[in-house]
C-alpha cells in the first residue's frame, strides 16, 4: 500500500536546496504514488531540477516571501488547498526553524495533530506510522495516525540518506497565499548572515563539541581552534548553551541539531541523554572527560579519561606540529 | 506592559525517565520542576516589564494534577500570578491539545500585550506549541528569539536562523518564543520564595475553560502508540586514562581514519 499524495516542505537558501529536504523526498517517494514539494519562495525555477531529481513531480510555490516569516503564509496556502480538496494525504517537513513554524500553524488550521521528532516513517493501510526516539535514543516509539489525514509529520534531519531518483525537473506551479490578516503581520526587516569560515554543523565531516567541563566560556576557544584545525564545525552541549556561552544554533542534542559526522569529538561533555540523541549516530566518537563514569564513554569508540585543559592543548599542539 | 509566560512543569531531567506501561506516556508521578527552558522566558518577561516601567508577568501552565512546585519557582523569581489548568483529562494531551488549553487559559488573562514561551519543552520537545498558540489566538508570532525589545506598540526580535539571525518585528499583542541562554535567569531570593507562597494561582479545569475533555488527552490526539522498543545499542570502545599522552591516542585514531 502507498499513500496517494505526499507534500514535502522544501527549504532552500540562495538557490541551494537544504539536504534535509532531499532526505525527506527520498523517503517520501517510497511512501506515496505522487510526491510534490511546497516551497515558500519566488525562485522555484532555480530548485525545480534538484527537487525533481530527488522524486518531486511538482513544486507548488507561494511566490516571493521576502520580508515575511514563512510560517503563516505557507501554512495558509496549504490549508487553502486542503479546503479546496486539492491537498495531500500527508505533509512532511524537516525539524527546522521554518519547518516547525509552518507545521505548528498548519496543525491548528487543519485541526490535526502533528507528530514530531521522527526518524522513520512507514505506511500502514491508509495511515502512516512514525518512529520517534526517546530517552536519549535508547527507546523507539512508533505512533500511528488514527484520525484521518492530512497527516502532519516533522522529521529530524539526517534520518534518511538523500538519493537521486533519476527524475526530470519538477514542474513549477503556484500555491496561492490567501489573506493572512493579523496573524501575518510579523515582518523580517533585515537579515544578518554571520561569517562562517568552516563547514556548517549539519554538514561537517568532523564535529568538535564542548561542554560544561570546559569550566568557563573563554575556554570554548579551544573547541573552535580544534574544529578549525580539523576542517570541522564547533558544537556544544545544552549546558553551555543554557549558560549563554554560545548561541542556540551551536547546540547538538534532543532540543538542538542532529549530527552524524565521520568523527565526533566530545570534550568536557558528560553525555546527558539530551545530548546523546543528537550525536550517537556519528560514525566515530571520541570523548574526553575527567569523570571515568561519564555516560559518554559508554558510546565512545575512543575515550580519554582526563582533563580537557591538558588534553586539548596537547592535541592542538600536536596537530599544529603536523602542519 | 502585561506579559504572559507559558511554563511547563516537568519531571527532573536529571532523573531517568520512564514510560507508563499502560498509557505509554511519560511518567509524571514524581516531583515536577520548572522546565529550565522556561526560566529564560520568565526572566525575559521580568526584564521587559521592568524596562516598560511596570505591568504584570502572569504564568500560564497546565498539568494533569494540581502540581504547583514549578510555578512557585517562577513566582519566586518575580511573576505576579499564575493560571494553572489542571484536569485528569489532560493526561496524554498532544502539542495541539496543549496549545488549545494554553490559548484558552491566556484568554483569561486580561490585557496581555505579549505572550512568551520557550522554543520547546525539555521533555516533549515538539517545538510547535508557540505557533499553535499564536494561530489559535489569531496573533502574529516570532519564534526562536535571541533578543527582544519593545518599541511602543511593536515587539522587535532578533530571530535565530541557519545563517545568522533576522531582525523581525510584529505589532502587539504577539507571541514570541525565546531560545535558551539569551538572558541569565535570576535566582529567587529568600524574600521572593516567601512571597511566592501567597501569590495567586487561579486553578481551572477544562470545563471552566469551555473545552470538551474529549478533545484533549489521549482521546483528542488522533494517534495511538503502536510499539515501544529498545533501540540498537552502541558498543563502547577503548577507554584509557590520560597519563599525559592521551592526545597521542586521539592523533593516532584520527590518522587511522585518514581525516588528518
Amino acid at each position: 500500500m502507498a499513500l496517494s499524495k505526499i507534500w514535502v516542505l522544501a527549504e532552500a537558501a540562495d538557490g541551494k536546496v537544504a539536504t534535509s529536504t532531499l532526505e525527506i523526498l527520498t523517503k517520501a517517494r517510497t511512501l506515496a504514488d505522487t510526491v510534490e514539494c511546497v516551497y515558500g519562495g519566488g525562485d522555484a525555477d532555480a530548485i525545480a531540477g534538484t527537487l525533481g531529481a530527488h522524486g518531486a513531480s511538482k513544486v507548488l510555490a507561494t511566490g516571493d516571501l521576502t520580508g515575511r516569516l514563512a510560517g503563516v503564509p505557507v501554512a495558509s496556502a496549504i490549508a487553502a488547498a486542503v479546503a479546496a480538496g486539492t491537498g495531500p494525504d500527508a505533509v512532511i517537513a524537516a525539524t527546522s526553524y521554518d519547518g516547525r513554524d509552518i507545521m505548528g500553524r498548519l496543525s491548528v488550521k487543519l485541526d490535526k495533530t502533528v507528530i514530531t521528532n521522527n526518524v522513520d516513517l512507514e505506511v500502514d493501510g491508509d495511515s502512516l506510522v512514525t518512529t520517534e526516539p526517546v530517552f536519549g535514543g535508547s527507546t523507539l516509539v512508533k505512533t500511528k495516525f488514527t484520525a484521518g489525514g492530512p497527516y502532519l509529520v516533522l522529521v529530524r534531519p539526517k534520518s534518511f540518506a538523500a538519493e537521486e531518483s533519476g527524475g526530470g525537473a519538477a514542474a513549477v506551479d503556484t500555491l496561492a497565499v490567501p489573506d493572512t490578516g493579523a496573524t501575518g503581520t510579523a515582518k523580517v526587516v533585515n537579515r544578518h548572515v554571520e561569517e562562517r569560515t568552516g563547514p556548517s554543523l549539519d554538514e561537517a565531516a568532523i564535529v568538535v563539541s564542548g561542554g560544561r567541563g570546559l569550566g568557563e566560556a573563554a575556554k570554548y576557544e579551544m573547541i573552535e581552534d580544534l574544529a578549525k584545525l580539523l576542517g570541522g564545525a564547533p558544537g556544544a552541549s545544552r549546558a553551555i548553551v543554557d549558560a549563554g556561552w554560545v548561541p542556540y544554533s551551536y547546540q547538538v542534542g534532543q532540543t538542538g541539531k542532529v549530527v552524524k559526522p565521520t568523527v565526533y569529538i566530545a570534550a568536557g561533555i558528560s553525555g546527558a541523554t539530551q545530548h546523546m540523541v543528537g550525536m550517537k549516530g556519528s560514525k566515530n566518537i571520541i570523548a574526553i572527560n575527567k569523570d571515568a563514569e561519564a555516560p559518554i564513554f559508554s558510546i565512545a569508540d575512543l575515550g580519554i579519561v582526563g582533563d580537557v585543559h591538558k588534553v586539548l592543548p596537547a592535541l592542538l599542539d600536536a596537530l599544529k606540529a603536523r602542519g | 506592559m502585561n506579559i504572559v509566560v507559558c511554563v511547563k512543569q516537568i519531571p527532573d531531567p536529571a532523573e531517568p525517565g520512564a514510560l507508563d506501561p499502560n498509557t505509554k506516556t511519560l511518567k509524571r508521578d514524581g516531583k515536577l520542576i520548572l522546565d529550565e527552558s522556561d526560566s529564560y522566558g520568565v526572566e525575559m518577561a521580568l526584564q521587559l516589564a521592568d524596562a516598560a516601567g511596570g505591568g504584570e508577568v502572569t504564568l500560564v501552565s497546565m498539568a494533569p494534577n494540581s502540581e504547583t512546585s514549578g510555578l512557585r519557582t517562577a513566582l519566586a523569581m518575580g511573576a505576579a500570578k499564575s493560571v494553572l489548568v489542571s484536569d485528569p483529562a489532560l493526561s496524554g494531551t498532544d502539542a495541539l491539545g496543549t496549545a488549545k488549553i494554553l490559548a484558552a487559559a491566556i484568554k483569561r488573562v486580561e490585557g496581555a500585550d505579549l505572550i512568551l514561551t520557550a522554543t520547546e519543552s525539555s521533555d516533549g520537545y515538539t517545538g510547535t506549541v508557540p505557533e499553535q498558540i499564536a494561530e489559535l489566538l489569531g496573533l502574529p508570532s516570532i519564534t526562536f528569539a535571541k533578543s527582544i525589545a519593545i518599541d511602543g506598540g511593536t515587539v522587535k526580535v532578533q530571530r535565530q536562523t541557519e545563517a545568522g539571525y533576522d531582525e523581525c518585528e510584529a505589532p502587539l499583542p504577539a507571541v514570541v518564543s525565546v531560545t535558551a541562554g539569551v538572558v541569565e535567569p535570576r535566582y529567587p531570593s529568600f524574600k521572593g520564595i516567601m512571597a511566592a507562597k501567597s501569590k495567586p494561582v487561579d486553578e481551572v479545569d477544562c470545563a471552566a475553560l469551555g473545552i470538551d475533555p474529549g478533545s484533549v488527552g489521549w482521546a483528542g490526539g488522533g494517534q495511538e502508540i503502536v510499539t515501544v522498543e529498545a533501540a540498537p545499542a552502541r558498543e563502547a570502545g577503548e577507554v584509557v586514562e590520560d597519563d599525559g599522552t592521551g592526545f597521542e591516542k586521539i592523533v593516532a585514531f584520527l590518522d587511522n581514519l585518514k581525516v588528518i
